[in-house]
């Protein structure tokens, strides 16, 4: 089998990429998804809240899909579903299986990973307590919930404030379950504000910021769970133990870069991302290999990922049609203070048409702050800032003939 | 009425129950848990000890030295993925060097195979990532790695498939002495036998004592581990311990025979009522991170994947309890199998034949008895053309169900219909590994329970974790289906 | 006798600063309130909606038959009153559809007579 590019995941950031590469001339197109339908995650994200930035009006999760999943057959891209991508290597082969085709070899001439991100789980955490039924991820209750219609619970302890618990404190609330409380290890909830008030407290949940589930009771099902306060080394102060009786505990406690793929084709990877190194089109160290959304750096807001997969499906096609990028000079861009990543880690500067964007994500919570661009330790570029949060993903963008040709380094921190 | 009840189905029992089903003896397991091998058994070190650490004059060192030698056949024959990776005693001071050779002689008097002491050179060579400051270590090079819970599973599959029968959920509350046999009542059964294989684990005891007046205690010794993800594979390439204590043989790290890193145990005496108490805490989580230090100092825990407990068998008369119980006649206690029970399972069972065939006589052994267990295809392991092959006859090799482990759907629909099959999601995790992974069944699990629940005609809602009542989905949403 | 005056401290959610703010009842007010701790114009607008007659969009799942997953996602096509968010809920609970289903399509008309309707955010087929 052979394609011009395929796709590996159909997610919203493999949707935007195949359907962008589509309009930007590449020709036969493959987007290969592990589930029995493509959307990924967006399924099972039924609230609201989504494109705001690509469609100007708020849709549900399904809704937001739906519009790429029906661009995608209007455009005739080729998709199989229930299959899944056991390899790929430096020379572009995909080695993917199904029950139809069974397992089969794919030559692509360029390949866009969009294969997302997974949870982090108690063992990550290395929560204490017995190891019953009843412990959750946040993501994988809602699919329960959401799309096979189960509940998961009666009574709910949620570790984790970010997005993904406090929508699942809401969803559970709302089927007839009582939440007794969210817990989070850091001073700040990495949740949007509007989550919080909409989530929490109109249901009257209490957030309690910088606590630890320190037990799990219930040999057989979660009988209780107890939560202490926890000091500036994230270590529980004895006495602060609160025990809730309940049934169930979820946890929502981070999202990881899915890159086993990636680290199995050698490319290079950043640790403080855990997604790979990419450049300014998202071409990450193997040439003629993209990777866009979740899996590169996790995102908190879809319409981002669409925007940064359409440009790396923009970025395929042209490799494909053979516009190959100069890489004549290499700037590498750092985060210093206050910031904890920056995206992308490489910028080959003759390939920036006219603006370069990088997002980042800043380290604690800042009030009236700014955001300072430097090449070379000189400030080019700065914003600022009356608010930013680590659980909220920033976007600078700068424009290229600010940047100057002959630039090693661009940083950004927080001022 | 069955000749011989073997009550726990850990890999003691199941070792025991297949080395009988060799013979003419109608067997049945009796296991007060929803799965074999639910105990001990699925909680330790995984580890094949090369015998060298029990007294030589001990059973437990005579069961050891044997079980070691024998456990490649046994594994062979059951098809139970085992490799002898060796192990390292490593000594960081002079009075740990004397303890060294001292264990050394004693390897010596139980003929260890290829014992040596090697430098310190020898060691950074062979393990270069261990905290600084080691002088020597005593390397054992028949120490081996293995899945216990599989061992046991593969055991008791083996005995079925041979005739032996297998009761679960079978929690024995009163045994009944009557002439020439038991009768052994649970809540809601009973069976009768001639004989009974006392080989429950922690409680032992307590079953001893529904016959007799316990002559031994058996304390539950908890100790907690790591597991970290196979990323972390290569950290050490054998089994690597301290030098062992008046505690047992300390904290140490070794791969998994798929390819993970184990780190662990500690060492807690619980109180008597404490037997089912296998929960990790904060505190002695610490503790064990503290204790690796003195093997590794690279121990990279943020690729942690799950922590656990497990409880010993800890006999207050230190050596193994393998005899017919003088009290009472028929009663054979299989008891104390704290380290090396595992090791030592397949010595043992071999040991309990010999017992019973003292007591009754000669034994009739089976003409047709079949050592051999039903190959288990590990998918991932195929050639691309035999994985081919096996999705043209069966399609559901081809659909990936644990991405982690990459486990598909025909493996899982095979661990369910085994003999001793997987009925709950932690017994298809044991079985086939999907939850195993780095992602811990968040993706996995829905489809493992779908599969559950269409293989065994269940609704999901009934549909286990693992013991009766560790229900994971609690009702429906809404009205309707 | 003073009839007491309402007051609500809350969270502006206009945009992700999150200003606290609190809002007051007060005669001398032409809107009837004032706000403090915004530090825009939208704060204020915000607040005194959040206190005269907070509304919520609704999104959650009926039953469906004949699709393959046994739940349709659903919301409310406008905001409904915060305080007949679970009266809603129990309207909805009651619903069983049957695939195919359009996104968009209506599932319940006029819920509680809000004017709001409960609409299907997906579309699924009919499955054999």
């Amino acid at each position: 089998m052979n394609y011009d590019i395929v796709v590996v995941g159909g997610g919203p950031a493999g949707l935007a990429a195949a359907i962008e590469s589509r309009k930007n001339g590449a020709e036969s197109i493959l987007v290969i998804e592990r589930d029995r339908e493509l959307g990924g995650i967006l399924q099972q994200c039924i609230h609201n809240g989504f494109g705001l930035v690509v469609f100007k009006e708020e849709l549900t999760g399904p809704e937001y899909a739906e519009r790429f999943i029906d661009e995608l057959s209007r455009e005739n891209i080729d998709y199989k579903l229930d299959t899944m991508v056991l390899e790929i290597n430096k020379d572009k082969q995909i080695l993917a299986m199904n029950t139809v085709d069974g397992l089969v070899n794919i030559q692509a001439k360029a390949i866009v990973l969009s294969m997302g991100c997974r949870e982090r789980t108690r063992g990550s955490i290395a929560i204490p307590g017995y190891r019953p039924a009843g412990v959750f991820n946040a993501g994988t209750a809602q699919r329960y919930l959401n799309m096979e219609g189960y509940m998961v619970g009666k009574r709910v302890v949620i570790l984790g404030s970010g997005d993904i618990g406090l929508i699942m404190a809401r969803r559970m609330t709302l089927e007839g379950a009582k939440v007794l409380v969210v817990a989070e290890l850091m001073p700040f909830s990495g949740g949007l504000t509007r989550n919080i008030v909409q989530c929490l407290d109109d249901y009257d949940i209490p957030l309690k910021l910088s606590h630890a589930v320190t037990d799990i009771k219930g040999r057989d099902r979660v009988e209780g769970v107890v939560i202490q306060k926890i000091d500036e080394n994230f270590k529980p102060i004895p006495g602060t133990e609160i025990e809730y009786e309940c049934d169930t505990l979820l946890l929502s406690v981070g999202l990881i870069p899915e890159n086993e793929l990636s680290k199995g084709a050698g490319i290079e990877m950043d640790s403080k991302t855990s997604g790979p190194v990419v450049f300014e089109s998202m071409e990450t160290s193997i040439e003629g290999i993209f990777a866009c959304g979740n899996v590169v750096h996790v995102h908190d807001i879809v319409d981002f990922v669409t925007e940064e997969s359409r440009h790396a499906g923009k970025a395929a096609a042209k490799f494909v049609l053979e516009v190959k990028a100069d890489n004549n000079k290499i700037i590498e861009t750092e985060a210093l203070s206050g910031i904890g990543y920056i995206v992308p880690q490489k910028v080959r500067i003759n390939s920036v048409d006219d603006k370069l964007s990088l997002f980042m994500r800043v380290r604690s919570v800042y009030h009236d702050a700014k955001l300072s661009v430097k090449a070379d330790g000189k400030e080019i570029y700065s914003v600022k800032k009356m608010h930013l949060a680590p659980g909220e993903m920033e976007r600078i963008d700068i424009k290229k003939e600010l940047i100057g040709e002959n630039v090693g380094k661009l940083t950004v921190e927080v001022i | 009425m069955y000749n011989v009840a073997i009550i726990g189905a850990g890999v003691i029992g199941t070792a025991i129950a297949r080395e009988l089903s060799k013979f003419n003896h109608k067997i049945v397991i009796l296991e007060k848990d929803n799965d074999v091998s639910n105990g001990s058994t699925k909680a330790n070190s995984a580890i094949i000890h090369a015998g060298y650490d029990a007294p030589y004059n001990s059973l437990k060192g005579k069961m050891n030295a044997r079980g070691n030698l024998i456990m490649g056949i046994v594994c062979s024959e059951l098809n139970v993925p085992f490799e002898r990776i060796g192990s390292l005693v490593i000594a960081r001071s002079e009075s740990d060097f004397e303890t060294l050779k001292g264990l050394y002689e004693n390897g010596m008097k139980l003929e260890i195979p290829g014992l040596e002491i090697i430098d310190v050179g020898k060691v950074m060579e062979m393990e270069p990532n261990l905290t600084e400051g080691v002088i020597g270590a005593l390397y054992a090079p028949s120490a081996g790695i293995v899945e216990p819970w599989e061992l046991a599973i593969a055991y008791c599959e083996n005995a079925i498939d041979n005739g032996a029968e297998l009761r679960i959920n079978f929690a024995v509350r009163e045994i009944q002495k009557k002439d020439g046999s038991y009768l052994i009542k649970s809540e809601e059964d009973q069976v009768e036998a001639k004989y009974i294989i006392n080989a429950a684990g922690v409680y032992a005891d307590k079953i001893y004592n529904m016959v007799a007046d316990s002559e031994y205690k058996i304390i539950p010794r908890r100790g907690q581990y790591f597991l970290l993800d196979k990323e972390a594979g290569g950290l050490v390439k054998h089994v690597v311990f301290p030098c062992p204590n008046e505690m047992g043989k300390g904290t140490l790290v070794t791969p998994t025979i798929d390819g993970n890193i184990l780190v662990g145990p500690d060492a807690e005496d619980l109180d008597m009522d404490m037997k089912e108490s296998v929960n990790t805490t904060y505190n002695r989580l610490g503790n064990v991170k503290n204790l690796a230090r003195n093997i590794s100092d690279k121990i990279p825990y943020k690729l942690n994947i799950t922590t656990f407990a497990g409880l010993r068998a800890e006999p207050d008369t230190d050596d193994f309890i393998i005899e017919e119980s003088k009290q009472a006649k028929g009663f054979i206690n299989v008891a104390g199998m704290k380290s090396p029970g595992l090791s030592s399972a397949p010595a043992i069972a071999e040991y309990v034949v010999t017992i019973i065939e003292e007591i009754d006589g000669s034994l009739d052994k089976k003409t047709d008895f079949n050592p051999l267990r039903r190959k288990r295809i590990k998918f991932e392991e195929l050639t691309f053309e035999e994985k081919n092959e096996l999705i043209q006859k069966d399609s559901r090799y081809g659909r990936i169900i644990c991405r982690c482990e990459m486990i598909t759907e025909g493996e899982i629909v095979d661990a369910i219909h085994r003999s001793a099959g997987g009925r709950t999601v932690n017994g298809i995790k044991r079985r086939t590994r999907p939850g195993s992974g780095r992602c811990q069944g968040g993706f996995c699990g829905p489809r493992v329970m779908e599969i559950l629940a269409r293989e065994l005609s269940v609704p999901m809602e009934e549909v286990l974790m693992e013991n009766r009542g560790s229900i994971i989905l609690t009702g429906k949403t809404k009205v309707g289906g | 006798m003073k009839e007491t005056l309402k007051e609500k401290e809350m969270i502006c959610i206009v945009c992700p600063i999150g200003c606290h703010i609190n809002v007051i009842e007060s005669n001398e007010s032409e809107d009837g309130y004032e706000v403090e701790g915004n530090k825009c114009p939208r704060g204020k607008i915000y607040g005194i909606k959040e206190i005269t007659s907070p509304t919520r969009v609704v999104s959650t799942t009926v039953s469906i038959e004949n699709a393959f997953l046994k739940r349709l996602p659903v919301k409310t096509d406008n905001p409904v009153p915060k305080e007949l968010i679970f009266e809603c809920m129990k309207v909805i609970n009651e619903v069983v559809v049957k695939a195919p289903v359009k996104v968009g399509d209506i599932i319940i008309e006029n819920i509680l007579d809000t004017g709001v309707n409960i609409v299907a955010t997906r579309s699924m087929n009919e499955i054999k």
